[in-house]
């Protein structure tokens, strides 16, 4: 009978060797020959924190128990390993791509970085975690109670279980405190812990193996007579619970998936993705190793142990009832090696959750002075992570103590596979649907772990203990289909499917119905579209392996596109950080990729990866490569014919704006020359006006004939001076629109008859004016008086400007069914062509001092004609000038 | 012996009163009232002081007076400008040009035979 100091003694020498193994390992990698560190063996073995204790003692106690379903709790990870290991290196490179340090972490990142939902799956993961750290905590206790002694009548040994318990987690807790926190690394990557773990599987294999093969060929004596014995042994007949199976099956495929400390080794420790590909068969082998000699245990254990001996003991039971103590020792290190692998692995795992995602913000937001990642934050960091250890396990004790540590292993492993089984849907969700969200996530996930806690978690420390037994029987307050093993009245259901499927499926359902239901933020998209499509997106897929680039050349492209002191300031950097003296850096792999980073942010990522491939010769420059930069220098294309669609936009803008400077420049220039006429206009005769009246005051000896003629002077060009202010007068209201014309119908020959009259009264009588084909019946409706205004104005320009020995004007009218033509005839020069243009303008005259006229007339019939609907021209003639002023029949009045 | 003045102006009422104005003052008054041909007019004419329009048809005073400053025998000849624009921009043209007095219309008779006394005896 081996005594507990020895064992004690054992257990203590081999964590030393452990730590000597751990230590070697990081000096190994801290010295860069870390190369045997990270091979596929040893990811492989890692894996096998997954046989837990309870794998180790408890497969042989599920199996004496409930026959051969302990293999799902098998089945399950082999079942994802060689099935689903693309959905593993999906997660790996997302992983790695992404930098992600923990399931919360993925999970928080993939939903648009929240750090609510980085918390909420940090405290699920912690209790859902929680009753498997008490799981190892009872199995090691009880394995060190079959050494202390026989169980007594009451069964209770020498041993108190709480106080092993105690002593066992306060272990557990030096030890991963010592192990994990040593240093902190940017990556989370614990190369000790890796290979410490890698000797641990190695350990728990050799042990079961060990035991079962002393049973086999030890015992039973061969192959041969051990099937009899099974044979004959209950076990084998036992009905399997088609449910269950199914369900433990999902479950520890999920659990497999979901578990932190699976999710640290499989995702976080990965040094390269192939690693993956050679565990995918080679971890079913151990775990099939692992599971070969279950049944044997549990066969012999149950022929030769007294009846209500704990099957849970039998690997170490088995051996010391054979006085077997050598292997007896050995199997308990096997199952001491699986129960600190776990509690090292798992506990990390969620301490980095916690720190990183509960405690950092908190004390991050408490100093909120923006706090760098100094020495002094590190110390925080490392101190959050020791005491989050503590806490973990802490918490892993009190639900020993509250369960009683009385429970199978197996219900208990469970219940924490179903707890972390919840964040599967959020998972898988997030990493092949891009229509996924963070509401989505976030209610599933709680719904989920609620019916958890409800109908599996809560139930786990026995009836009354928490919920009280009416719950179970009648429902909370009489609601019948809450019962915690019965929801929706669906009686009969054992309570892990219950639990598992309920839970499962409402996550699920709420996640799918409540993502279609909400937008995701941009962030969630981006990173959406980053998880799903990791394949297109990561840099490793395409990374460079050629070494072949000249730095020069590089840095001659850099400089180029990033500017000289930037792109100096990069390869100076990354030259020290290789530890070399110049200010050019090898062209590793790792490097190339910084580079192309750096470049993409300002050409595209296709245009500088396409760009590097050239320099470094690797012909890696892809199709898709090449269309991707054709894409960008489509848009880039697109962009700058927009460019030039602009300029000649803006170009034709400004030859607008230049010719309405042009159009103001004239204007002023004629407002300028307007002005000048109107002065000129109105002090000429105001001169002479002046003068001849100064004359007729202050000469002496003035004759009458000369006093009336100069005062007939003063009057005619007073005169001349009222009809140039009229006429402008009129001009200007004529021209603002603001005249207003009064319509009447009248017969055009009295309106004729009127102007004539009128011209001549004012004349010299030398004009003889006739009138031709005037029909009388002929009716016009138009403003009469100011058509009248444009005749008289005709009549008195033949008057004043016929040269003719015998001046002469004929008017005729000329009718038809659109419109009435006045036409004025009369025998004197015609206007030279050069004057025509101009004859309508205002203070325009054929020749200077021919009459006094202020050249407004025919300014004035223009404008009238206009507001009048008609027209006014003049036709030249061989002989002498026509005016034709055109009538419209139906009168539209322009004027207001 | 009495002095000669040529008046190039275009509106008869205006001479008209120039006329009878220089006339009694003294004057041997010539009048041209063509723009075109009033420089060789004064060519011929060789007047002791010349009133000039400002605008007149066929050149204006501003050409008339141009051509004549470049005339050897016409550059000091006095020259009196009257206009009726009333622009100060008219002036700054007629002083480029060389015009000895600008007066702008309606004046007095005083102030316009005082601007010939002052043009002729200077």
């Amino acid at each position: 009978m081996a005594s507990l100091n020895l064992l004690v003694g054992v257990s203590l020498v081999y964590v030393a060797f452990l730590f000597a193994v751990a230590f070697a390992a990081e000096r190994a990698a801290v010295r860069g020959r870390s190369g045997w560190l990270r091979t596929p063996l040893v990811y492989t073995l890692s894996l096998s924190i997954y046989c837990t204790a309870w794998t180790f003692y408890g497969a042989v106690g599920y199996a004496a128990r409930s026959g051969m379903e302990y293999v799902t709790i098998y089945l399950g990870p082999s079942l994802v390993m060689i099935g689903w290991w693309w959905v593993l290196r999906k997660l790996v490179r997302i992983g790695r791509s992404q930098r992600v340090t923990s399931v919360a972490d993925l999970i928080s990142a993939r939903y648009g970085k929240s750090n609510t939902l980085a918390i909420i799956v940090t405290l699920m993961a912690v209790v859902g975690v929680t009753p498997y750290i008490a799981l190892q905590l009872q199995s090691v206790t009880l394995a060190l109670s079959i050494f202390s002694g026989p169980p007594d009548a009451e069964g209770l040994n020498g041993l108190n279980p709480l106080s092993a318990g105690f002593w066992v987690a306060g272990g557990l807790a030096v030890f991963t405190v010592l192990f994990g926190t040593r240093n902190l690394n940017a990556n989370e990557r614990h190369d000790g812990v890796v290979i410490a773990i890698a000797v641990e599987a190695v350990v728990k294999l050799v042990a079961l193996l060990a035991v079962g093969i002393f049973v086999v060929w030890g015992i039973a004596g061969g192959i041969g007579p051990m099937m009899e014995r099974i044979d004959a042994s209950a076990l084998g007949t036992w009905e399997l619970d088609r449910s269950r199976w199914a369900a433990l099956t999902v479950l520890s495929a999920a659990a497999f998936l979901c578990l932190p400390r699976m999710f640290q080794v499989l995702v976080v420790e990965n040094d390269d993705e192939r690693h993956v590909q050679i565990a995918s068969w080679a971890f079913p082998v151990y775990l099939l190793l692992m599971s070969l000699f279950v049944v044997p245990i549990a066969v012999v254990g149950l022929n030769l142990l007294p009846a209500g001996s704990n099957p849970d003991l039998f690997v170490v039971s088995v051996p010391l009832a054979q006085g077997q103590t050598g292997l007896a020792v050995l199997s308990f290190l096997g199952g001491f090696s699986s129960a600190t692998s776990m509690v090292i692995v798992a506990t990390l795992a969620l301490s980095t959750m916690v720190s990183n995602h509960v405690v950092m913000p908190i004390y991050l937001s408490l100093k909120s002075g923006g706090a760098s990642m100094s020495g002094d934050v590190r110390n925080v960091i490392l101190l959050a992570r020791r005491l989050s250890i503590l806490l973990i396990i802490a918490l892993g004790y009190v639900y020993y103590v509250l369960s009683g540590g009385s429970g199978a292993l197996a219900a208990i492993g469970l219940i924490s596979f179903a707890g972390v089984a919840q964040f599967l849907p959020a998972m898988l969700g997030g990493i092949f649907w891009r229509g996924a969200t963070r509401l989505g996530a976030l209610s599933g996930l709680c719904l989920g772990f609620a019916i958890w806690v409800y109908a599996s978690l809560l139930p786990s420390f026995g009836q009354d203990a928490v919920l009280p037994a009416s719950f179970f029987e009648v429902g909370p307050f009489g609601i019948n289909w809450l019962r915690p093993y019965a929801f929706f009245g669906i009686d009969g259901m054992d309570p892990t499917v219950h639990a598992v499927f309920w839970s499962l499926l409402m996550n699920t359902c709420v996640f799918i119905v409540v993502s279609l239901l909400t937008f995701p933020k941009p962030l969630e998209r981006l990173q959406g579209a980053q998880f799903v499509n990791v394949f297109d997106h990561s840099g490793q897929a395409r990374g460079w392996h050629a070494s072949v680039a000249a730095s020069e050349d590089l840095m001659i492209m850099a400089q180029r596109i990033l500017g000289a002191s930037e792109a100096q300031a990069l390869f100076r950097t990354a030259a020290r950080e290789q530890g070399m003296t110049g200010h050019l850096p090898e062209p590793t792999p790792a490097f190339l990729e910084r580079l192309e980073r750096e470049l993409s942010a300002s050409v595209g990522t296709a245009t500088a990866h396409a760009m590097v491939s050239q320099m470094v010769g690797a012909a890696s420059v892809s199709v898709e490569d090449l269309l991707a930069v054709a894409d960008e220098s489509a848009q880039m294309l697109e962009y700058s014919s927009q460019l030039e669609a602009k300029s000649a936009e803006l170009s034709r803008t400004a030859g607008q704006l230049r010719e309405a400077n042009e159009k103001l420049t004239q204007l002023s220039v004629q407002k300028d020359a307007f002005l000048g006429q109107i002065s000129h206009e109105l002090r000429t005769p105001m001169t002479s006006i002046r003068a001849f009246s100064e004359i007729m005051r202050d000469a002496e000896g003035l004759s009458v004939a000369e006093k009336t003629k100069y005062a007939s002077i003063i009057h005619v060009e007073a005169i001349r001076l009222t009809r140039l202010l009229d006429d402008l007068l009129d001009l200007s209201v004529l021209e603002n629109g603001q005249v207003s014309l009064n319509s009447a119908t009248g017969p055009l020959e009295a309106v004729l008859d009127h102007a004539v009259i009128t011209a001549q009264a004012s004349g010299d009588g030398r004009l003889r004016v006739t009138r031709d084909n005037v029909a009388g019946d002929t009716m016009v409706t138009t403003d009469l008086d100011r058509l009248g205004q444009v005749f008289i104005n005709l009549i008195t320009n033949a008057q004043k400007y016929c040269r003719a020995a015998a001046p002469h004007l004929e008017i005729s009218v000329h009718a038809d069914a659109k419109r009435l033509a006045v036409e004025f005839r009369d025998n004197g020069t015609p206007i030279p062509d050069a004057a025509r243009a101009l004859i309508f303008e205002k203070f325009a005259r054929v020749a200077e001092g021919d009459g006094s006229g202020a050249g407004l007339g025919l300014a004035i019939c223009r404008e009238i004609m206009a507001r009048l609907g008609g027209d006014i021209t003049h036709v030249p003639q061989a002989a002498g000038n026509v005016f034709v002023v055109q009538i419209p029949r139906r009168q539209v009045l322009a004027g207001q | 012996m009495d002095k000669h003045v040529l008046l190039v102006e275009d509106e008869v009422n205006i001479i008209e009163a120039m006329r009878f104005l220089l006339t009694r003052d003294g004057w041997k008054v010539g009048t041209h009232s063509d723009g075109a041909t009033a420089v060789s007019a004064i060519r011929d004419a060789r007047p002791d002081l010349v009133v000039l329009d400002y605008m007149l048809p066929g050149k204006s005073g501003i050409e008339i007076l141009t051509e004549l400053r470049a005339l050897p025998d016409f550059a000091g000849l006095p020259v009196l400008m009257l206009t009726a624009r009333g622009q100060s921009r008219d002036r700054d043209l007629a002083e480029r040009a060389g015009v000895n007095r600008f007066m702008t219309k309606p004046f007095s008779n005083a102030e316009v035979l005082n601007a010939v006394r002052d043009l002729v005896r200077a």
